[in-house]
């Protein structure tokens, strides 16, 4: 099973990114193999509906886990018509929000937020 | 002749500087093209005698022939389209009905339904003709409610005002595009002064003639009329703080039918800009 995270630097240490939809790239973990990927996020410079493809490329990944800050509206709905469970991040670094998921310390993402213009 | 009213910051006075040129003008056309809070209205009082919808075309999937190649995700340059569980799905909101997934898609999947983004409500007061962009609430883009305003004053011969939005973004360059004249209403305030350079920009980038009405002047320093005198910019009129006006403005009065010496400046501020436009 693979879990994507928002970062904004190809170091498994940097601190998780805070912005999703625009974050640079998508850190790909997979649980079983304990393999690291980054993703580059198209989508990063778009000048609307960044959340969109930005989830888009997540979904493209395979990843059934998303461990985020927050997420926009339009983010969320491709995210959950994928059946993708997402999680609330910590702060921290994208390796140290993995070990909370992985030890069962991490909540669910209560809230969405309606976008920025 | 078409008249724009506009301003960079909100509530400076576009509407009370429109409404009452209209008031003045005789026959004469008011477009509403505030479409995010349309409020012309609230002076230029009438019932809705017609309410026309503005829609924008949708793409609709037709699930059974679309294949999942997905060059309509990857064609679509504003995000709106996303393949989800080998499924693609519209953000219609997000969508700019360019029409472009429609053409590229080599299944012929994609056909284009009409959404309503919002209507269009004419009213009659005494000889003006106004004409209200009305946006539903929680939608992004009204520019196409903007252009079907500015259509429907094409070949109009009477005085035309145009009320536009606040700022300088697109709905402001569509609402002045087919203006004759713009006149940029400001208020003494720093803020008031930096959209106006803004506003006054955008009517230098278009090539429009224009003045600049000083609102709520009270004598003391203005930072707008310092921009003005800066740059050359002609003050059409410098209207005072006055009490009573912004009472007539909260009571939906319109000041020309209230006091005599407001009448009298609107009448030679259209005066004015009558003789600019056809000299």
């Amino acid at each position: 099973m693979k879990i994507g995270l928002p970062a904004n630097s190809t170091d498994v240490n940097s601190p998780i990114s805070d912005n999703f939809g625009r974050a640079l790239y998508y850190m790909i973990y997979d649980v079983e193999s304990e393999e690291t990927r980054f993703e580059k996020n198209t989508a990063a410079m778009s000048q609307g509906g960044a959340g969109i493809k930005a989830a888009q490329l997540v979904v493209d990944s395979e990843a059934k886990i998303v461990i985020t800050p927050q997420l926009g509206e339009n983010a969320f709905n491709v995210l959950n018509s994928a059946k993708i469970e997402i999680y609330k991040s910590e702060k921290g670094s994208l390796m140290d929000n993995v070990r909370l998921y992985k030890d069962g310390q991490l909540q669910l993402l209560a809230n969405i937020h309606k976008g920025r213009h | 002749m078409k008249i724009a009213v506009l301003s960079g910051k909100g509530g400076t006075g576009k509407t009370f500087v429109a409404s009452n040129i209209a008031a003045i003008a005789g026959k004469s056309v008011y477009l509403d093209c505030d479409i995010e809070e349309p409020n012309g209205h609230l002076f230029l009082k009438g019932p809705v005698i017609k309410e026309t919808d503005v829609n924008l075309p949708m793409p609709k999937i037709d699930h059974d022939l679309c294949d999942g190649c997905r060059k309509c995700v990857d064609f679509c340059a504003f995000n709106a389209l996303a393949m989800i569980s080998e499924k693609i799905t519209v953000f219609e909101k997000i969508c700019h009905s360019c029409g472009g997934c429609k053409i590229i898609c080599p299944q012929k999947a994609i056909t284009e339904v009409d959404r309503k983004i919002g209507k269009i409500e004419e009213r009659i007061y005494k000889e003006v003709e106004l004409r209200s962009g009305v946006m539903t609430p929680g939608e992004q883009s009204g520019t196409k409610i903007i252009d079907m305003l500015i259509d429907s004053v094409k070949d109009e011969q009477n005085t035309v005002i145009i009320d536009c939005p606040p700022g300088s973004a697109c709905t402001v360059m569509d609402s002045i595009e087919d203006a004759d004249y713009c006149i940029l209403v400001a208020e003494p305030t720093t803020f008031g002064a930096h959209n106006l350079k803004m506003v006054h920009k955008l009517v230098q980038i278009f090539d429009k003639p224009h003045g600049i009405i000083l609102n709520k002047s009270d004598g003391s320093h203005n930072p707008s009329k310092q921009y003005c005198l800066d740059n050359s910019i002609p003050i059409l009129l410098e209207i005072p703080w006055r009490r009573d006006i912004s009472d007539f403005i909260a009571d939906g009065k319109l000041a020309v039918e209230m006091d005599p010496e407001l009448n009298k400046m609107f009448k030679s501020l259209l005066d004015h800009v009558k003789e600019e436009v056809q000299p």
